[in-house]
């Protein structure tokens, strides 16, 4: 086994695992607070990317760009509330799906028709655009170190703002007993549109940062979203916690298995089956856990009290 | 209730009748216009309506109408439209196909009812090979050729050892064969990525794993946007200077204006292997370049050219039978014979309806314009047949 | 008189020589047998299952495996469908029936997906390709179902029966539990049933019937890719039952109805008929309470109203 490797790959989980995060955590927070089941979160992931693309090539500036992104998804992420999300809070999940689902498709085919089908790259500054060696000679690319290192600080402040601040404090309230916040006065309109613009922030910062890396595109949430679902249902949903640590265990699994099923398989099949086998295996693996830890707790692995 | 579904269901049949055939060569395209992947078939429909606008919208007299149709990258959506072109459009011709996996899953369809197949890009073996029919013809070439070519550069490189990544998918299965075939060295490592609408782009575990393989060079198949994402991945991974790379269909006119702007120098000189460049020195392929960069303002792809030479097959056809459609042995024979200007000079069809044509070195350089294209060097393959023919009955 | 209409369709399209439209109404009706069997679990149950595509799929490569090893007896393969699909619904169903609520919904999810990835990766089929299957199944001594007339037939049976068969149900005593079950399972449970068993069991009647479209899918399309089964084939599943109106009957038929040919018209339209289609979703949950079927009833009751 070659060490280097294993860190590299380890590196590359815990990427994808932050990337997830930040998907998740708006997510779980919409799903836990108000209780609604937000399948377009995805869309404000694709929405995010391309408005970072569009800015950093208007700007030249890749920061700025990030900088004009953010409020301007929070915006849509607003619109899309007071527009649509608003009046479903009290409807049953299965017309959250639904309409959710709806708006995928309006927010992939306005995408088509306002930046073409063709995607758009986003150029990185030369500084980010190359290799960090770190300890022991592994040598690992810039970029990807910086969407863990901001993945990191944005866990680290939600978690800060959560726990420390009376926002914080509302918001987990309202994941554990809604109408208890209602009861003691506070504006819970706002503090949906709040939490859903914040929501969306975070899901267009994450496509904004993978977008240099695979291009921004059309559909580009529509696969992610369901493993950011993955993610919350395994944590339990309206779990800050709970979603870090899946995110992380999501974003692993997958990339070691990409990384070392073929190999393994190999040991047991041919090797043309093993070749094709793999990838599917270790996209269905993500699965395998969920559906396993729901058998065993089904309100996942760190249930908010009090429901 | 059931009188009201009953009503919906005729009304919307009958409202759905088309107009009954006229005299007019109808074509039905599928390719794909929505998904990230539409970017390609935005390429090949551009080409096509040139095509159709040279030869001032008929042939032999007849007018030419052109039904484009989405396979929304999906196998049993090419299917449906397959069905749909044959059985409500009535078409003459049904044309296309980006992708071998749609391709395969909608040539029963057409070739069942008696319609003419041609592939304007997809070339899967099992079409090459058992499944080849009278009715089917490619203006392209048979998936294992083009990596088969590259191998050879390979091979004349001296390159030992190789890592290869592609899609998993019939033409991904096509391509690593095909270099397997030829490559004399060694293959250290192999990734076949997931495909289709949810493909994977982000590609960070294989790199690594390429990376650590030791291997001399990377050999890649990413066609369509995937294209530029691995690029760029390839460049931010470090591949660059350690692992060279070798690509088909990879580096193309499509991903070479956003590798541009992406100012992604690196891709600059670097070899790939093709039937087809924008610089081959036919009077066909100067007025097809020309006439597709004054009405797009962009470089023609090769799907472009594949599809140009499409409407320019049919309408050999065509002529050749004085527009008598139903005379389905003449077209056969004229479309056999491959007697049409083609972009990429002359060539010859097999005996499953595969072009016999050169294949080409390829090299990314700057145009006088200063943008960036690629431009033909060496002949690797000369006449090259696929390996598939042997296979076919006819 | 519906069925009458429906049942000369194939002699219209004989004589107006649309076989195409033939092919949208087989299509058509599949789909509402899908539809239907989730109707009875979602709208009946109350069983949010977001993997129903994933019977769909089971079915279909029941046909087309044993057809690519050359068996192509529809009894067999019919059977097959009927069995596995009802199989990987009670085995998965112990597992999903355990959770509530949105849980249930994504762990539905998650086992379609894993069914959808396990033929993905068996290259054997096709894996992402997908599978040609060369002839449709035959049933000896009744003939096969090649030409396009005969099939329509068979699929139009096919509904009639599972409509009847549905409607049987949920007038039986089974059905009354059922529905009792969803309206409040702790009063059921005190009356002494046993409400697992009885939701598990419409849970693999649900997928068995589900199963069987898929068989008549793989036989309609001649082909069978795992694309079927993707997360996105069943949410239009439960977009259909819903759009027509869930818990009615009729009303699954007319939400398959309406979107194969919204389907159908829109991207004729435009190649952002993505757009359109979304939109209608978000009016029709937004607006039209209980889909179709029960704006039909309101139109009808007004007009009933007007007349009186």
């Amino acid at each position: 086994m070659d060490w280097s490797l294993l860190v590299i790959q380890l590196l590359n989980g815990l990427q994808l695992g932050v990337l997830l995060f930040l998907l998740a955590s708006g997510l779980t927070l919409i799903f836990g607070i108000m209780d609604f089941v937000n399948l377009a979160h995805g869309s404000l992931y694709m929405v995010g990317a391309y408005f970072c693309a569009t800015l950093t090539h208007l700007t030249g500036s890749f920061v700025l760009a990030i900088a004009l992104a953010l409020p301007a998804t929070a915006l849509v992420g607003l619109a899309v509330e007071v527009i649509v999300v608003r009046h479903l809070y009290t409807r049953d999940h299965l017309d959250h799906v639904l309409a959710t689902f709806g708006l995928i498709l309006c927010f992939d085919a306005a995408v088509h028709y306002l930046w073409g089908p063709e995607g758009m790259a986003i150029p990185l500054p030369a500084v980010l655009d190359s290799q960090t060696e770190l300890l022991g000679g592994i040598v690992f690319p810039t970029f990807r170190l910086l969407i863990i290192a901001t993945g990191l600080v944005i866990a680290a402040g939600l978690w800060l703002v959560m726990t420390r601040t009376r926002i914080g404090m509302l918001v987990r309230a309202g994941a554990s007993n809604r109408r208890m916040v209602a009861a003691l006065g506070i504006n819970i309109e706002i503090l949906f549109a709040l939490v859903f613009a914040v929501g969306a922030a975070l899901a267009g910062l994450a496509g904004m940062l993978i977008s240099p890396i695979t291009e921004a595109s059309i559909g580009m949430g529509n696969e992610i979203i369901i493993i950011a679902f993955v993610v919350i249902i395994i944590g339990g949903i309206g779990s800050i916690k709970g979603a870090f640590i899946a995110a992380l265990a999501v974003g692993l699994i997958d990339t070691m298995g990409r990384a070392f099923l073929d190999t393994l398989m190999k040991l047991v099949m041919s090797n043309q089956n093993a070749e094709t086998a793999a990838p599917a295996l270790s996209a269905m693996m993500i699965y395998i856990l969920m559906a396993g830890i729901l058998a065993f707790r089904p309100q996942g692995l760190f249930p908010p009290r009090g429901r | 209730m059931v009188y009201r579904l009953a009503v919906l269901v005729t009304a919307g049949l009958l409202a759905a009748t088309p107009a009954a055939a006229a005299d007019k060569v109808k074509i039905g395209f599928i390719t794909t216009i929505t998904t990230p992947a539409g970017v390609i078939g935005k390429d090949m429909v551009d080409a096509v309506n040139l095509a159709v606008e040279q030869i001032g919208g008929t042939m032999a007299g007849l007018p030419v109408e052109l039904i484009v149709e989405d396979d929304g990258f999906k196998p049993a959506i090419g299917k449906q439209k397959a069905d749909k072109l044959v059985k409500q459009d009535d078409v003459d011709f049904v044309a296309g196909f980006i992708w071998s996996h749609v391709l395969l899953a909608a040539q029963k369809s057409v070739l069942d009812s008696g319609t003419f197949l041609i592939s304007s890009n997809a070339g899967p073996s099992q079409l090459a090979g058992p499944l080849c029919h009278q009715n089917f013809f490619s203006t392209s070439w048979q998936n294992d050729q083009t990596p088969m070519a590259m191998g050879e550069v390979l091979n004349q490189k001296g390159v030992k050892s190789l890592y290869v990544m592609a899609p998993n998918y019939a033409a991904g299965k096509n391509m690593v064969a095909g270099l397997e075939r030829t490559f004399k060295g060694t293959i250290v490592g192999k990734d076949m990525t997931k495909w289709g609408k949810d493909a994977q782009l982000d590609f960070s575990a294989e790199l690594a794993k390429a990376k650590a393989s030791g291997a001399e060079g990377i050999f890649v198949f990413y066609p369509g946007k995937a294209g530029g994402a691995f690029m760029k991945q390839y460049e931010q991974a470090g591949l660059r200077g350690n692992v060279a790379l070798y690509t088909v269909f990879t580096v193309d006119s499509i991903a070479l204006p956003r590798l541009q702007s992406g100012n992604m120098t690196g891709v600059l000189g670097s070899i790939m292997t093709q039937f087809w460049a924008p610089d081959l020195d036919f009077p066909q392929n100067r007025t097809f370049v020309a006439g597709f960069k004054e009405k797009y303002g962009r470089y023609p792809s090769f799907y472009a050219a594949q599809s140009y030479d499409t409407i320019f097959l049919i309408k050999s056809a065509v002529e050749a039978v004085n527009g008598d459609l139903s005379n389905m042995d003449g077209m056969r024979a004229a479309m056999k014979s491959a007697d049409f200007p083609s972009v990429r000079g002359p060539f010859r069809y097999g005996n499953n309806h595969m072009p016999i044509q050169n294949f080409y070195s390829r090299e990314v350089v700057v145009d006088a314009d200063g943008v960036w294209t690629t431009a033909a060097r060496d002949v690797v393959l000369k006449d090259h047949q696929d390996t598939y023919a042997q296979e076919c009955a006819m | 008189m519906a069925l009458l209409l429906l049942a000369l369709l194939p002699v219209w399209v004989a004589w107006a020589n649309t076989p195409f439209h033939l092919d949208l109404a087989s299509r058509l009706m599949i789909l509402a047998i899908a539809a239907v069997s989730l109707n009875l679990i979602l709208g009946h149950g109350g069983m949010i299952s977001f993997g129903h595509a994933a019977y769909l799929g089971i079915g279909a490569y029941c046909v087309g495996i044993p057809a690519y090893y050359g068996i192509h007896d529809g009894y067999l393969q019919f059977l097959l469908a009927i069995a596995c699909s009802a199989a990987f619904a009670l085995v998965t169903g112990l597992i999903c029936l355990r959770t509530r609520g949105v849980y249930f919904i994504m762990i539905t999810m998650a086992f379609s997906q894993m069914v959808f990835f396990a033929f993905v990766s068996i290259e054997e089929y096709g894996g992402d390709d997908g599978l040609v299957i060369d002839m449709r199944s035959r049933f000896a001594g009744l003939g096969n179902i090649e030409n396009a007339t005969t099939l329509y037939y068979f699929i139009f049976a096919s509904l009639l029966a599972s409509l009847y068969l549905v409607h049987r149900i949920m007038r039986s005593r089974f059905g009354m539990v059922i529905e009792g079950i969803r309206g409040n399972e702790r009063r059921m449970q005190a009356i002494g049933y046993n409400t697992f068993r009885y939701r598990l069991a419409c849970y693999v009647i649900a997928g068995a019937l589900c199963g069987y479209a898929g068989a008549l899918l793989g036989n309609f399309t001649n082909f069978i890719s795992p694309e079927m089964m993707d997360w996105t084939a069943s949410g239009e599943l439960i977009f259909m039952v819903v759009l027509g109106g869930t818990g009615s009957l009729t009303g699954s038929v007319l939400g398959a109805a309406a979107f194969v040919l919204l389907e159908e018209w829109l991207s004729a339209v435009t190649i952002y008929w993505h757009f359109l289609f979304g939109a209608l979703l978000i009016t029709v949950v937004l607006f039209a309470r209980n889909g179709m079927a029960g704006m039909i009833d309101r139109l009808g009751r007004r007009a009933w109203r007007r007349s009186s």
